[in-house]
């Protein structure tokens, strides 16, 4: 088992500060992909400190969510805030318009997000990926960022890796370079989208090990996730997204013992 | 295929062919041509400082034509995937326009048509020194915009190859589009794009050939011209046979340089060494993985 150390987020200055106790504010969420009505009017409120687990089939609209999110796609309906601040888009006269891409970009600097397929760099190593966001973007000095991109990897386990180019890598080396590539930016709020989904099961307890730390030391997240186990033990609270909505909310306790929903009953017993 | 075919069948129309090609030589009649081999050794040993001048501006309007065409390509794929129409406008018809056109007209057209009209008259101009006259100017103007226009559909088709991932994980990351271009995207499409561009190069040395019809003396106005008069006049054989050699060695230099860019840029890539390229051996028999590689699962 990798060892993750037990102060990685001291590798980015501690937990980055929040400017507001909510973290998201999500609020009647539409989003249509041409004629399908992707989501359904859906509102989610997310703390400080707080890990969320979003469970339920696929095409129930929980990736979509979380790209929301973070403006990866655009919404038709509602408001999304992150630290109180609105998501992608600008208000007009009461109106929503889509925001500036210079400000968007600015925006997504505070969220950082973990894809199912890693999506790292390939033409750049362990290091470089970690590194090239907090160069490009921050502006911050080389040498700063490659201590900062060192200190990080080696609590994720990686050090020793730094110079190897992400297809010399394992799955799962390569899932935790890509959250490490993501804290470097030190954001208030991290996305994890299926993340564990595309690894060989040998490989998912490393990456999960790492989420566990990271949800430890306070970091306020949003998993889409069926790793069950992951979510008891630390999940504060899960949502079962089916059709577009939020179908039933509640801690884990509520979900592996008592869940109401017919449908979440019948989706948890073909998953546990 | 497996069974022999009947030796006849093949024979017969080949013998057939070399029958027919000997009827219209000797219908030509003994040539009366005197061969000058002394012409092709010395234009190919021994250039004299027309021919390196030929040789020089070829290589250097090729090359500064190419950089103006893949910088007007990258333009060009950008303007045609962006999401605002009237670029995509712009940029299509440029495409449409110089890859619907002859560049023997393309080159008329912008040095003479242009000329004549007073709309720009191609004055020499100085740089560092050394007046380049106007023919000059207009040749590199037309092959760099003829050249833009295909580079824009092969940059275009290197973008495209780039996981859509990508992009967002840049995006994802805090970068605006334009960065997210310039540091994630480009590099990567470059791998893609390179062996078409050398083939786009390869084709730039000789089509700056036709500069011929403006008269700019480039490596085949040379030999043209030598062949016109002077000492050598009337050896076409032997002339145009040491500019095809020329030529070749043009081709055959950049080539090799190709090769090594390929290599270069193959880092990060399935089956490479970090440090190193893609050696001859792997590539043909096939590049071994890195250990701890994934296998088969998991994307880039």
């Amino acid at each position: 088992m990798v060892k993750v150390g037990d102060d990685l987020l001291a590798a980015i200055g501690g937990l980055p500060a929040a400017t507001s106790p909510l973290v998201v504010e999500a609020e009647g969420i539409h989003k249509w992909f041409g004629r399908q009505h992707a989501l359904k009017g859906v509102s989610l409120t997310v703390r400080r400190q707080e890990v969320v687990v979003v469970i339920g089939p696929s095409g129930s609209g929980k990736t979509t969510f979380i790209r929301c999110v973070n403006h990866l796609e655009k919404i038709e309906e509602g408001r999304i805030k992150v630290n109180g601040h609105l998501i992608g888009y600008q208000e007009v006269d009461g109106r929503l318009k889509e925001d500036r891409e210079k400000n968007i970009a600015l925006q997504r600097r505070e969220i950082g997000m973990v894809f199912q397929r890693f999506n790292l760099f390939p033409h750049k190593t362990a290091l470089e990926n970690v590194t090239e966001a907090p160069i490009q973007v921050r502006g911050i000095r080389e040498d700063e960022a490659k201590a900062l991109g060192m200190a990080i990897l080696a609590r994720v386990g990686l050090a020793h890796r730094a110079d190897a180019y992400p297809v010399q890598l394992s799955g799962g080396q390569q899932q935790r370079v890509a959250i490490a590539r993501a804290l470097a930016m030190k954001p208030a709020l991290m996305l994890f989208d299926e993340p564990t989904s595309a690894l060989d099961p040998e490989m998912i307890g490393e990456v999960l090990e790492v989420m566990k730390e990271l949800a430890r030391e306070g970091m306020t997240m949003i998993v889409v996730s069926h790793e069950m186990g992951f979510a008891r033990e630390v999940a504060d609270r899960m949502v079962m997204m089916d059709d577009g909505r939020i179908l039933e909310e509640g801690t884990p306790e509520h979900f592996f013992e008592n869940p109401q929903q017919e449908r979440t009953q019948a989706f948890l017993s073909k998953i546990l | 295929m497996g069974r022999a075919v009947p030796s006849s069948r093949v024979l017969r129309p080949a013998s057939a062919l070399a029958g027919g090609l000997a009827l219209v030589l000797a219908g030509c009649g003994p040539s009366s041509y005197q061969y000058n081999w002394n012409i092709l050794v010395d234009s190919v040993i021994r250039p004299d400082g027309q021919i390196l001048s030929g040789i020089w501006l070829t290589l250097s309007i090729s090359i500064v034509s190419q950089i103006i065409g893949i910088v007007l390509g990258v333009f060009g794929a950008l303007g045609k995937m962006s999401r605002i129409a009237p670029i995509r406008w712009i940029a299509n018809v440029y495409i449409w326009f110089f890859r619907g056109t002859p560049l023997l007209v393309q080159i008329t057209f912008i040095f003479f048509g242009l000329g004549v009209t007073r709309i720009y008259q191609w004055p020499p101009i100085n740089l560092l020194g050394v007046s380049i006259p106007g023919s000059i100017q207009a040749g590199i103007f037309a092959l760099g915009l003829n050249e833009g226009a295909y580079m824009s559909e092969i940059v275009r088709a290197g973008i495209l190859s780039i996981d859509p991932g990508q992009l967002e994980a840049a995006k994802s990351l805090g970068m605006t589009y334009g960065k997210a271009m310039r540091r994630i995207i480009l590099p990567q499409a470059a791998r893609v794009i390179v062996p078409p561009l050398g083939n786009e190069f390869n084709n730039m040395l000789k089509t700056t050939s036709l500069l011929v019809i403006i008269s700019v003396p480039e490596l085949y106005v040379t030999f043209s011209r030598k062949n016109a008069s002077g000492p050598t006049v009337f050896h076409p054989f032997e002339l145009f046979l040491a500019a095809a050699v020329w030529y070749l060695v043009l081709t055959t230099i950049w080539g090799v340089i190709q090769a090594y860019i390929e290599r270069r840029l193959a880092k990060g890539v399935a089956g490479t060494p970090a440090t190193g390229g893609v050696s001859l051996r792997e590539r043909l028999f096939g590049g071994r993985r890195p250990e701890g590689a994934p296998q088969g699962s998991g994307g880039r």
